[in-house]
């Protein structure tokens, strides 16, 4: 991997986020019905509205509107929410943090589980454990997060059994037992679909490295078994599953906007729906740019893992 | 369809399908109740002889409301994965035949759209298009569209340089007939197997826009709604969250599984 190849690739980022927020800008743009209107209501006076627009700068030219904010980002401002009366990056920075710890908190779990259960059902190729196995990550795959979340709440949340919260939120600097207690139900309900499409990958992988030609020859050498899968096949094995788990992230970026909605997690994603919901334009963008962002560095960190996994990968 | 048959998914996913298809088609004859009607002295029952999956919050037979709802769902998986995988289709293949500096631009902007999270796009088209089924429908098409595109695209390019193809250019055919008769049937495989697996998505998108309020409107029965207006009552009636719920992971996992051995029997490669 050279300094080159790492160059035209952020290079290729910049121009694709440049892409992102002209499109998001033009389409919020031609929504019906400005901030202004949202704010004041559909009772209010033309005078007013007009006004409020003139204040909110949303009667300049688009051009100009797009310009004035590419420059403020350049510059590190990400200017006003129209709605909140706050700066847009402290509004989306404290609901990122709250994200992240979300995100994380489930990525990990979903790393720890996914893993050993796709190795375990490559093992139990063809007996009953791995029919199990690829029937939870059909049924996994195949539920949308508002069903599993709803599910969870009626098993765990219930009056009756009452053994985790139905939603909020508690800082993880806080009180990380209270953080944890609120994040169990959300991050379940995010990783299942990642626990059936990473363990899926995992075990396909891995069932293909087992029948290649090094691990026979490791085995006839005398190595033992559990040797011989954690030397030299799951190495191997793993390489695919980190390019599947960024565009999981990809995934993951999209869930959870739906999760921090139903489980009242104050992030990215509930902030985006409150900002569409009333028109406000740079939180829309800020979100956006931010997400974009994320997603196009993950997918790169993940070019450079496999190139570190699998020494044979070459990107010129 | 005889190799779809021979492996457990292929089995599974057609039974389901099966069921699904039905109900689309003959739910609302056999529904046992209007799924409007209220019936004011059986509300939130768990499921009886009567009412077979149960009543919501008004009292309306959710079994009922399950089997209504049934046509738009599948018509709304198969109505937006069509639009999107055929809009894309055709903005891939054109951009793979084409080639040199439309194909560069036409990727770059797919690449844009790809650089977003699929339900992040679709909301902002949602949004923008205003909430409702067939503005939903729409707004799934749209972000069918880039991927789709890809695809199709890089079909293409993997059998421009065949012999079959360079054998028609010396022969003088049209661009349009080659594209029509040497191209399309041999990447159709592809666009097929990912389009089936795609309806799945669409099924869920579809049912979480119900969902977050954004698709269907009320009174309908599409299930992602049933689920949101149910939600205050769930914990006195979990049936009438379950059974939506369900019904829409059921439709998406028989789209996922016949997807999947459809892809098994047109590439002998994959079958293990």
């Amino acid at each position: 991997m050279s300094l080159a190849y790492l160059l035209r690739r952020l290079g290729s980022i910049v121009l694709v986020l440049a892409i992102v927020t002209l499109a998001v800008f033009i389409l919020t743009a031609v929504l019906p019905g400005n901030a202004a209107l949202m704010i004041l209501g559909q009772n209010a006076s033309a005078d007013s509205l007009a006004a409020l627009t003139a204040q909110l700068g949303l009667n300049r030219p688009l051009p100009v509107q797009y310009l004035s904010w590419v420059w403020g980002v350049l510059h590190g401002n990400l200017g006003m929410s129209l709605r909140l009366s706050l700066p847009v990056s402290q509004v989306v920075g404290e609901a990122f943090w709250n994200s992240l710890a979300l995100a994380v908190t489930a990525l990990v779990a979903v790393t720890a589980v996914a893993i050993p259960l796709g190795v375990v059902a490559a093992l139990a190729r063809g007996t009953v454990v791995d029919l199990l196995i690829g029937l939870f990550s059909y049924v996994g795959t195949s539920m949308p997060e508002f069903v599993t979340a709803t599910l969870l709440l009626v098993l765990f949340a219930s009056p009756g059994a009452q053994m985790l919260p139905a939603g909020g939120f508690v800082a993880p600097g806080e009180n990380l037992l209270g953080f944890l207690d609120h994040a169990i139900l959300p991050a379940a309900t995010l990783g299942l679909i990642l626990v059936a499409h990473i363990s899926r990958q995992v075990r396909s992988e891995m069932s293909e490295v087992l029948s290649a030609d090094y691990i026979r020859a490791a085995r006839l050498k005398g190595l033992r078994e559990g040797r011989v899968i954690r030397r030299h096949a799951l190495p191997n094995a793993l390489a695919p599953a980190v390019a599947v788990i960024a565009l999981d992230v990809g995934y993951l970026l999209g869930g959870i906007i739906v999760v921090e909605e139903i489980f009242a997690w104050p992030g990215l994603g509930r902030l985006l729906i409150y900002a569409l919901q009333n028109r406000d334009l740079p939180v829309i963008q800020a979100i956006t740019l931010l997400l974009a962002t994320v997603y196009a560095l993950t997918n790169l960190a993940a070019d450079i893992a496999i190139a570190i996994l699998d020494p044979r990968v070459r990107y010129a | 369809m005889r190799d779809i048959l021979r492996s457990p998914t292929g089995i599974a996913g057609t039974v389901l399908l099966l069921i699904v298809f039905g109900a689309a088609l003959f739910g609302p004859w056999i529904a046992p109740y209007d799924p409007q009607a209220f019936h004011a002295t059986a509300r939130l029952q768990g499921p009886s002889w009567r009412y077979l999956a149960g009543t919501d919050q008004y009292g309306r037979d959710l079994l009922s409301r399950l089997l209504n709802g049934a046509p738009a769902t599948v018509l709304f998986g198969l109505g937006a994965t069509v639009l999107g995988v055929g809009a894309g289709a055709i903005i891939g293949v054109s951009a793979g035949v084409a080639g040199g500096r439309t194909d560069t631009i036409v990727m770059r902007i797919l690449d844009g759209i790809l650089a977003m999270p699929e339900l992040l796009f679709t909301l902002l088209i949602v949004t923008f298009l205003g909430g409702g089924l067939g503005q939903a429908l729409l707004a799934v098409a749209v972000t069918f569209m880039p991927g789709m595109a890809r695809i199709a695209r890089s079909a293409v390019l993997s059998v421009r340089t065949r012999e079959y193809v360079l054998a028609a250019q010396a022969r003088g055919e049209s661009r349009l007939w080659i594209v029509g008769r040497e191209v399309l049937p041999n990447v159709l495989g592809p666009i097929i197997v990912e389009a089936t697996i795609r309806v799945s998505f669409a099924i869920m998108i579809g049912a979480t826009l119900g969902f977050l309020g954004l698709g269907a409107q009320p009174p309908s029965t599409e299930w992602g709604l049933m689920v949101a207006e149910a939600r205050q009552y769930m914990f006195r009636n979990p049936w009438c969250v379950i059974g939506p719920g369900v019904a829409v992971a059921m439709t998406a996992m028989g789209f996922n599984l016949f997807g999947d051995a459809l892809r098994d029997a047109f590439d002998p490669r994959r079958k293990r």
